[in-house]
């Protein structure tokens, strides 16, 4: 096939750029263990309310070091709507929805997942910058999406308790 | 056929001012201006019937017009038009439908129709007779191509033609997800013959369909800028070859690439998701072969007009035609907004910006921009060729497509902005309760309401210039051609890029592989399902 010399260095320079892209991609993902929350697990959402993994909502500390925080994202509230956490230490969200879906937020980090009835979402951050977040749903769940809101409060382990 | 194009072309205006009066108040409504009855349910209502009218019935129905006025010019004739007539008329009750049940209240749940939010019954129905009556075209187009071969053996078709077939092929392809969705999970959910739902297959299905729709979205407009666009300035298709290349590509790697619109969605593992995201940065490459073709194409009509020096041909080119200008302007846009596509698409980096007012900012710069204004001005020179009468107005013809791109920037780049500081897409408003992380977005929801003003004035004057030309347009004694553009070098005979029949196999293929396992994954997990809900 006959290509214009100048239209052949532009699709040259178009691969090597999406190759740097897609190696960047791929060498986050393999390499650092980078990946969006992608956490296989199911549940009843008519029952979840009192399912063992969701009866008690809150905060808990695990034996690791790490903090697990239990929340559900119903219409429309987080439960717990205020949720305190230390900085620094790996924390793991796990959320699940007894409705629709929503999508839970942490406005600020790096915090963004589905949450969708009959399945358990699960996040693990860490919030290194102690503050007050804003948590949100980006997921439309009715006439109320846009109060469905909670704060995140990262606590410095020095300064706190 | 020129009835039959005028029907579906007019049916997308209609659709397109009803939408755009919708989006006029959202803009507003974000920035928390108080508009007189603005209630959370109307603005979820509005959300939802722009979605719909623009994302599914405004594009559907102009690129089916578009399409047949480009078969008809190429192969001399429309093979089926009983079946193309039969079609409009299923696309049109479905449309009815479905539009009655969302502006009843009773369908707020956006053109993404998530369950187990749940309908009324009747925007499903309405949603699936859309999609049928557009496989009638998808057919239509097929035969005629199919017919027109049989006569031409081994002539390879206008790239104009060549791009609607796998227009059409990528429909026939993608609409089968959206349709099992709808057909055998959501109708008979929504009726209560069935109780629960299980929310990730739905959504798995729509993503199946909802990201090639994009495409569906851009072909014809690529059809556009690749078949027309260079005779439109008067120069010639830099390269027929690489033109064929690009339909081809979008093709075969359109579909299977949806699961990044789900890469923070639970109950999906994240391999398959890497895979999706890998070939979705594929895709990008047409769009940059693109990008050089049009702008050569473009090149060669400025320096025809007499333009010279390095940048000299652009002034020379024909701004003051409405269907030049919104073409230009549709593709400036597109080549600076496409880029956020690649954020979107990185894997990791997805989830700063998923679910963010980032993304509605993307999209309108892409659909809303990319596809909406080159439609736009194909209606300005369709109208005179299908009605046989003069374009009325034509000074707000010429200024139309200025505007929507100056308030398009306004709306875009402050949503890209707000996106980046974590603010939600489709929120009646964002003050959570004076939080300070959200008051920090108010005045770009302000710049956001700004730019929607001057987007509706633009589409004010859309629909003034097409309502003035079929009222009071000058009758012409003849009707205005339609001239394609003439490659710079036409291919003697058929290519490794005209063998549909092997490339439709090929996207099949790669739709197997790249979703064969995660659906098998899904089906074998247990699956609770959820019951409808209904929360507006």
């Amino acid at each position: 096939m006959k290509v214009d010399p100048y239209e052949k260095a532009w699709m040259v320079a178009a691969v090597v750029l999406l190759t740097v892209f897609v190696a960047t991609v791929v060498v986050s993902a393999t390499a650092q263990g980078l990946h969006p929350p992608s956490h296989v697990e199911t549940i009843d959402p008519v029952t979840c309310r009192s399912d063992p993994r969701f009866a008690e909502l809150g905060v808990f500390d695990l034996e690791d070091g790490s903090v697990e925080v239990v929340m559900l994202a119903q219409v429309w509230a987080f439960l717990p709507g205020e949720v305190h956490v230390p900085a620094g230490v790996p924390v793991v969200f796990r959320m699940t929805s007894p409705d629709v879906i929503h999508g839970v937020q942490v406005v600020g980090t790096n915090v963004n997942a589905t949450v969708i009835p009959g399945y358990v979402t699960e996040v693990v951050t860490t919030f290194e910058r102690p503050g007050e977040y804003l948590i949100l749903c980006n997921e439309y769940c009715g006439t109320g999406h846009h109060v469905m809101s909670g704060k995140l409060i990262v606590e410095d382990e020095e300064a706190g308790s | 056929m020129r009835k039959l194009a005028l029907a579906h072309v007019l049916v997308s205006v209609a659709a397109f001012g009803l939408a755009a009066m919708m989006a006029v108040m959202q803009a507003m409504s974000r920035a928390d201006l108080q508009l007189p009855a603005r209630t959370a349910d109307l603005y979820y209502l509005s959300v939802t019937a722009h979605g719909v009218l623009m994302g599914l019935v405004f594009t559907t129905f102009f690129i089916i017009g578009f399409g047949y006025v480009i078969v008809e010019k190429v192969t001399g004739r429309i093979v089926g038009k009983g079946l193309a007539w039969a079609g409009f008329w299923v696309a049109l009750a479905g449309t009815l439908l479905a539009t009655v049940a969302i502006l009843s209240g009773r369908a707020s749940v956006l053109y993404t129709f998530y369950p187990p939010m749940k309908a009324h019954p009747a925007f499903y129905i309405g949603a699936a007779l859309l999609v049928v009556g557009s496989w009638a075209w998808a057919i239509v187009t097929l035969r005629s191509f199919h017919e027109w071969r049989k006569e031409n053996p081994g002539r390879p078709a206008h790239v104009g033609l060549h791009g609607m077939v796998a227009t059409a092929w990528l429909w026939l392809l993608c609409t089968l997800g959206v349709a099992v969705e709808v057909v055998v999970l959501l109708i008979p959910w929504s009726l209560g013959w069935v109780e629960r739902i299980d929310p990730v297959l739905a959504r798995t299905l729509f993503w199946y369909f909802g990201h090639p729709v994009v495409y569906f979205w851009l072909l014809p407009a690529y059809v556009a800028w690749y078949a027309l666009l260079p005779r439109v300035a008067g120069g010639k298709l830099f390269s027929d070859k690489l033109t064929r290349m690009v339909f081809v590509l979008f093709l075969i790697l359109s579909t299977p690439v949806g699961l990044h619109h789900q890469f923070v969605d639970p109950g999906i593992a994240s391999q398959w998701k890497l895979f999706h995201a890998i070939l979705t940065f594929g895709i990008l490459f047409p769009s940059m072969v693109t990008a050089f073709t049009v702008i050569a194409s473009l090149e060669l009509g400025g320096r025809a007009r007499g333009g010279r020096g390095l940048f000299g041909w652009i002034f020379r080119l024909p701004w003051g035609d409405p269907l030049f200008a919104a073409i230009a302007l549709a593709m400036l846009t597109f080549a600076t907004g496409g880029w956020g596509g690649a954020v979107n698409a990185a894997y990791g980096m997805n989830a700063m910006v998923h679910n963010t007012a980032w993304v509605q900012g993307h999209f309108h710069m892409t659909v809303g921009t990319a596809s909406a204004l080159t439609f736009m001005g194909l209606t300005y020179w369709l109208l005179p060729r299908l009605t046989g009468r003069e374009l009325k107005f034509l000074p707000f013809a010429q200024v139309q497509p200025w505007l929507w791109f100056v308030g398009m920037c306004f709306f875009s780049i402050a949503n890209h902005v707000t996106g980046l500081m974590g603010m939600p897409r489709r929120v009646y408003e964002a003050s959570y309760g004076g939080a300070e992380q959200a008051q920090a977005w108010a005045p770009w929801t302000a710049v956001s309401a700004a730019g929607g003003v001057i987007l509706f004035v633009s589409a004010s004057c859309f629909g003034l210039v097409v309502v003035g030309t079929l009222l009071w347009g000058r009758r012409l004694s003849e009707l205005p051609p339609i001239e394609l553009a003439e490659p710079l070098e036409a291919p003697a005979e058929e290519g490794l890029f005209d063998r549909f029949g092997t490339w439709v196999t090929v996207a099949v293929v790669l739709v197997v592989i790249a979703y064969a396992i995660p659906l098998y994954q899904l089906l074998t997990l247990p699956r609770f399902g959820a019951p409808p809900q209904v929360p507006f």
